[in-house]
C-alpha cells in the first residue's frame, strides 16, 4: 500500500471512531449495535457466572470433610440449585451464542447488523429481566429443588421458591427465542455478496444449528415450567401421581428440552474451535463440509436422545435400548469433527499462541467427556454410575473443559477485534495452563468417585470418599485462580494494552478486514467474498 | 509408613458383591481401555505435529488435499461399528438386569423422606436395613410414599429409581457376605444424603436365625389376608358372594382380558392399581362397582395385600 494512502486512511478511522467511541450510558442501555449488545451480554453473564461460582466454591469447601462442616444440608441443596440454575440458563446458553456470536455474525457475513437490532435488545433485557427474578429467588430464601425440578419434590414437597426462580427460567427462555430466530434470519438472509452456503464460516454453521435448537426446543421448557407451576400453585394434577399425575411426565418434557440444550452449549465451543484451529495452522479445516453436516447432524439426533437420562427412572427396556442406541449414533459426528481438527494440523504452520492453547484443550478434554458419554450410553454401565459423581464429571468435562475452554479460546482471539488492544501474551498462556491444569484436578477424581458409588447431591458423604473429594476441592482453588487471572488482565488491557491493528493474528475473514475496534457500522463498504473461507496461502 | 497409609485412601473400584458386578466392571474395563486407547492416539497425533509443525519450523508442508472421502468414511464407520459394540454389551446386561428371575425371594422396600422401610415376606421388619442370605437371588419391590427416591446398591452395581404411586422392581444375589452401602441416589430433598442404609448379607444359617429373632410379626400374606376380610374385600371377592367379582385365586402372573379388548398380565402394579383405580382397567365380563380404596390402605397396607392375593396363586415359587 502507498503511505500517502495509508495516511488517509488513519485520519478516515479518527474521523469516525469506533463503535466504543460514545460513551453516555443511554447509548448503551438503548444501542441496538449488535457489537454493543454482545458487550451488555459479556458484563452480564460474568456477574452471574461470579454468583455461580462462589456457590460452586462454598459446595466444594462444604465436601472437604465427610460431615459437611461447612454448610447446612438445606444450604447445601440450594447452593447446587443456584450453580447449576445460573451456570446452564444464565451462563453457558448465552455465553458464546449471545457474546461472541452477537458480536461476530454480522462481522463474519459482511452485514452491518443482524436483522432484528431491536429485537436483539429486547432479547438482553428479557435475560436480564429473567435473571433477575432468579436472583429474586435466591434473595428471598432460595431453591432447593436442584436445576432439574424433578416432580413431585419441585411441585408438592419443596418449601422453597420454585415458582419464582421457575418464573425466571421462563422469562429468560425468550431471550434465547430471540436470539436463535435473530441469528436464522441473518444467517439466511443479509450474506454478503460471495458467501454461498458452503463458503460459511463454521462458526456460523454452529451458530446456526444451535439457534434451530433453540427455536424448537426452548418452547417445550416454557410449556413445563407453566405446567409445574400450575400444579404448584393450583394443585392441578399433572405430575404428581397423589393428583393423578405421572411424575416421569415431567421428566420426559425436561430431558426433550434439556438434552438439545447441552448441545446449544457445546455447538458453539466446537464453532470457535474450528476457527482457532484454521486460524493457528494457517489451514483451511480438513473436511470442512463433513464439520458443517456434523454440527447440524448434531443438532437433529439431539432431539432424538433425551431418554438416556432416564435409563433407571423406570422406562421399558424397549426404549432404553432405543435412546442408547441412538445416544451412541449422535456421538459419531462429535468423533468426526475430533478427527478433523487433528488432521487440520498436520502440515500447518502452527503457533501455540493463548487461544490455540485453548482450542488444544478444548479438543482434549471434549474428547475425554464425549468418551466418558459412551460409558453412559451403555446401558448396563449407566445403571451404576447413572446419578453419581461420574456424570458430574462427564458433563462438566464437556461444560466447562469443553465449552467455557471454546468460550476463553474465543475471547482471547477477538478480544483484539472487540477492544482493539491485545492481552498481555505471557499471562495469557500462563492462565490458560493453570486452568487446564485445575479443571483436571477438579474433575478428573470425580470420575473415581462416581464409579465408586459417591452419589450427586450429597451434603455428607461416607469416610471412603474423602480422598477424592479433597483433590477435587485442591483442584477447584487452582481454577479459581486460573479465573480470576483472565478478569484482571484482560480489564487491564482495555487500557494499557498494545494497539492490535485491523488484523494481529494475519487471519482470514471479514471481521479481520474492517478496524479494531470495528466502527459503528462495521464496514465502509460491504465486502465481497471472492474465494473459499480460511484460504490460506501455501506455506512453503 | 505414611506412604502406604496415603496409598490406602485411594480406592479404585467399588467391592464386587453380586453377580452382576464382574460383568458391569469388565464392560467398564473395556471401554476404558478401547477410549483410552483413541483418546492417546488422538493426543499423542496432536502433540506431534505442534511440535513438528511449529511455525518456525523448516519441515515438508507440501499441501495435503482439504478433504478426503475414503478417511471421512473411514472414521465415520469404524468408531459406529465399535459403538454398535458397546450399545450391545451394556443393552445385553442391562435386559438381564431387568429381566425378572424366577425363583427369588421377594422382599418389599417402602422409600419416604428420608429413610428406606423393609418387610420381609415372613413378617419381619427393618429400617434403613436389609438382610438378604448370600447366594440367594432377591428381588426387590419398591415404592415411594412420598417423591421419587432411587435404591442403589454400588457393590452389586444396581440401581432404580423408586417412584411414588407405582411398583418398580430390581433384582441381585449377593457372592460374598458382609455389609454393603445403600445410597439413594435420586435427589429427594433436604436430608437426601442421609437416606443411606446397609445391606448385609449373610450366611442362610445366619439370615434364618435373623428372621426369627427379636420381635415377630405375622407374614405378609397373613396380615394381608387380615385386612382382605377388615375391609370387606372377601364381601365380593368370593365363591360364594352375593355381588359377582372375579376371584382372585391363581390370577398373580396370570392374563387378564379386560373389557376393551386389552390383555394385561396381572403383575404387583397391576392389583396395586386395581386396588386404588379399580374405575381404570375393567376385567372383562364384570360391572365396574368396585369402590376405589385409595386414601383407605397405607403403602405397607397394599404390600401386605399384594402379598396375600399373590399367595393365592400356586404357581408362584414363594
Amino acid at each position: 500500500m502507498i503511505n500517502g494512502l495509508e495516511v488517509i486512511e488513519v485520519e478516515n478511522i479518527t474521523r469516525r471512531g469506533s463503535y466504543l467511541t460514545d460513551t453516555g450510558l443511554g447509548s448503551w442501555l438503548f444501542t441496538t449495535d449488535h457489537k454493543r449488545i454482545g458487550l451488555l451480554y459479556l458484563f452480564t453473564i460474568i456477574f452471574f457466572f461470579s454468583i455461580a461460582a462462589v456457590a460452586a466454591a462454598a459446595m466444594r469447601l462444604n465436601l472437604l470433610t465427610p460431615r459437611g462442616d461447612l454448610v447446612q444440608a438445606e444450604t447445601y441443596n440450594k447452593l447446587f440449585t443456584l450453580h447449576g440454575v445460573l451456570m446452564v440458563w444464565f451462563f453457558l446458553i448465552p455465553s458464546i451464542p449471545s457474546v461472541l456470536g452477537n458480536f461476530l455474525v454480522p462481522l463474519m457475513i459482511g452485514a452491518r447488523d443482524l436483522a432484528f437490532p431491536k429485537l436483539n435488545l429486547l432479547s438482553w433485557y428479557l435475560f436480564v429481566i429473567g435473571g433477575l427474578v432468579a436472583l429474586y429467588a435466591l434473595l428471598v430464601g432460595g431453591v432447593d429443588t436442584g436445576w432439574t425440578f424433578y416432580t413431585p419434590y419441585s411441585s408438592t414437597y419443596s418449601n422453597t421458591h420454585v415458582v419464582i426462580m421457575a418464573l425466571g427460567i421462563f422469562i429468560s427462555g425468550f431471550s434465547s427465542i430471540l436470539t436463535g430466530l435473530n441469528f436464522i434470519a441473518t444467517i439466511h438472509k443479509m450474506r454478503a455478496p460471495g458467501i454461498t452456503w458452503f463458503r460459511l464460516r463454521l462458526f456460523l454453521w454452529s451458530l446456526y444449528a444451535t439457534s434451530v435448537i433453540l427455536v424448537l426446543a426452548t418452547p417445550v421448557l416454557a410449556i413445563l415450567l407453566c405446567l409445574l407451576a400450575v400444579e404448584r400453585v393450583f394443585g392441578v394434577g399433572v405430575f404428581n401421581p397423589a393428583l393423578g399425575g405421572d411424575p416421569l411426565l415431567f421428566q420426559h418434557l425436561f430431558w426433550f428440552y434439556s438434552h438439545p440444550a447441552v448441545y446449544i452449549m457445546v455447538l458453539p465451543g466446537m464453532g470457535v474451535v474450528s476457527e482457532l484451529v484454521s486460524a493457528f495452522s494457517r489451514k483451511r479445516v480438513f473436511g470442512y463440509k463433513f464439520v458443517a453436516f456434523a454440527s447440524m447432524a448434531i443438532a437433529l439426533l439431539g432431539f432424538l436422545v433425551w431418554g438416556h437420562h432416564m435409563f433407571v427412572a423406570g422406562q421399558s427396556v424397549y426404549s432404553a435400548a432405543t435412546f442408547s442406541i441412538l445416544s451412541y449414533l449422535v456421538a459419531v459426528p462429535s468423533a468426526i469433527k475430533v478427527f478433523n481438527w487433528t488432521t487440520t494440523l498436520y502440515r500447518g504452520s502452527i503457533r501455540l499462541d493463548t487461544p490455540m492453547l485453548y482450542a488444544v484443550g478444548f479438543i482434549g478434554l471434549f474428547a475425554a467427556g464425549g468418551m466418558t458419554g459412551l460409558f453412559l450410553a451403555a446401558l448396563g454401565i449407566d445403571v451404576h454410575v447413572h446419578d453419581t459423581y461420574f456424570v458430574i464429571a462427564h458433563f462438566h468435562y464437556i461444560m466447562v473443559g469443553g465449552m467455557v475452554t471454546a468460550f476463553m479460546g474465543g475471547l482471547h482471539f477477538w478480544w483484539p477485534k472487540i477492544t482493539g488492544r491485545l492481552y498481555p501474551e505471557f499471562f495469557g498462556k500462563l492462565a490458560a495452563i493453570i486452568m487446564f491444569i485445575g479443571f483436571n484436578l477438579t474433575f478428573f477424581p470425580q470420575f473415581l468417585l462416581g464409579y465408586l458409588g459417591m452419589p450427586r447431591r450429597y451434603h455428607a458423604y461416607p469416610d471412603q470418599f474423602q480422598v477424592y473429594n479433597v483433590l477435587s476441592t485442591a483442584g477447584a482453588s487452582i481454577l479459581g485462580v486460573g479465573y480470576l487471572m483472565p478478569l484482571i488482565y484482560l480489564i487491564w488491557s482495555v487500557k494499557y494494552g498494545k494497539k492490535a491493528g485491523p488484523n494481529p493474528w494475519d487471519a482470514k475473514g471479514f471481521e479481520w478486514e474492517t478496524d479494531s475496534p470495528p466502527p459503528t457500522h462495521n464496514f465502509e463498504v460491504i465486502p465481497v467474498q471472492i474465494e473459499d473461507p480460511y484460504n490460506y496461502p501455501p506455506i512453503s | 509408613m505414611v506412604g502406604a497409609y496415603i496409598i490406602a485412601q485411594f480406592q479404585f473400584g467399588p467391592d464386587q458383591a453380586s453377580s452382576l458386578a464382574g460383568q458391569v466392571d469388565a464392560l467398564f474395563l473395556t471401554l476404558l481401555a478401547i477410549t483410552g486407547t483413541i483418546l492417546a492416539l488422538v493426543a499423542v497425533t496432536i502433540l506431534y505435529c505442534l511440535a513438528r509443525y511449529r511455525r518456525n519450523a523448516q519441515v515438508d508442508r507440501t499441501p495435503i488435499p482439504d478433504s478426503s472421502l475414503p478417511l471421512e468414511t473411514a472414521w465415520t464407520v469404524i468408531p459406529m461399528f465399535i459403538f454398535l459394540g458397546m450399545f450391545g454389551w451394556g443393552a445385553t446386561l442391562y435386559f438381564k438386569k431387568n429381566q425378572s428371575p424366577s425363583n427369588a425371594t421377594e422382599i418389599y422396600v417402602i422409600g419416604k423422606q428420608w429413610m428406606w422401610k423393609v418387610q420381609h415376606l415372613q413378617g419381619k421388619r427393618e429400617i434403613n436395613e436389609l438382610h438378604v442370605p448370600v447366594g440367594r437371588t432377591i428381588r426387590l419391590i419398591m415404592t415411594s410414599q412420598d417423591v421419587i427416591h432411587d435404591f442403589f446398591l454400588p457393590a452389586f452395581r444396581v440401581k432404580q429409581d423408586v417412584l411414588p404411586g407405582t411398583y418398580t422392581t430390581q433384582w441381585f444375589a449377593g457372592t460374598k457376605t458382609g455389609s454393603f452401602p445403600i445410597f439413594c441416589a435420586q435427589y429427594c430433598g433436604t436430608y437426601h444424603a442421609n437416606m443411606i442404609g446397609q445391606v448385609i448379607v449373610q450366611t442362610p444359617q445366619d439370615y434364618e436365625e435373623w428372621l426369627s429373632s427379636g420381635t415377630t410379626e405375622p407374614a405378609m400374606a397373613l396380615s394381608g389376608a387380615n385386612l382382605f376380610r377388615s375391609l370387606g374385600c372377601s364381601g365380593c371377592h368370593a365363591v360364594n358372594a352375593s355381588v359377582r367379582a372375579p376371584l382372585l385365586n391363581n390370577l398373580y402372573g396370570s392374563p387378564v382380558p379386560l373389557q376393551n379388548g386389552q390383555v394385561v398380565t396381572a403383575d404387583e402394579r397391576y392389583i396395586r392399581d386395581s386396588i386404588l383405580q379399580p374405575e381404570l382397567q375393567i376385567a372383562a365380563g364384570y360391572d365396574p362397582i368396585m369402590p376405589s380404596f385409595k386414601d383407605r390402605v397405607s403403602e405397607e397396607e397394599l404390600t401386605q395385600l399384594i402379598s396375600y392375593i399373590k399367595s393365592l396363586s400356586k404357581s408362584t415359587d414363594r
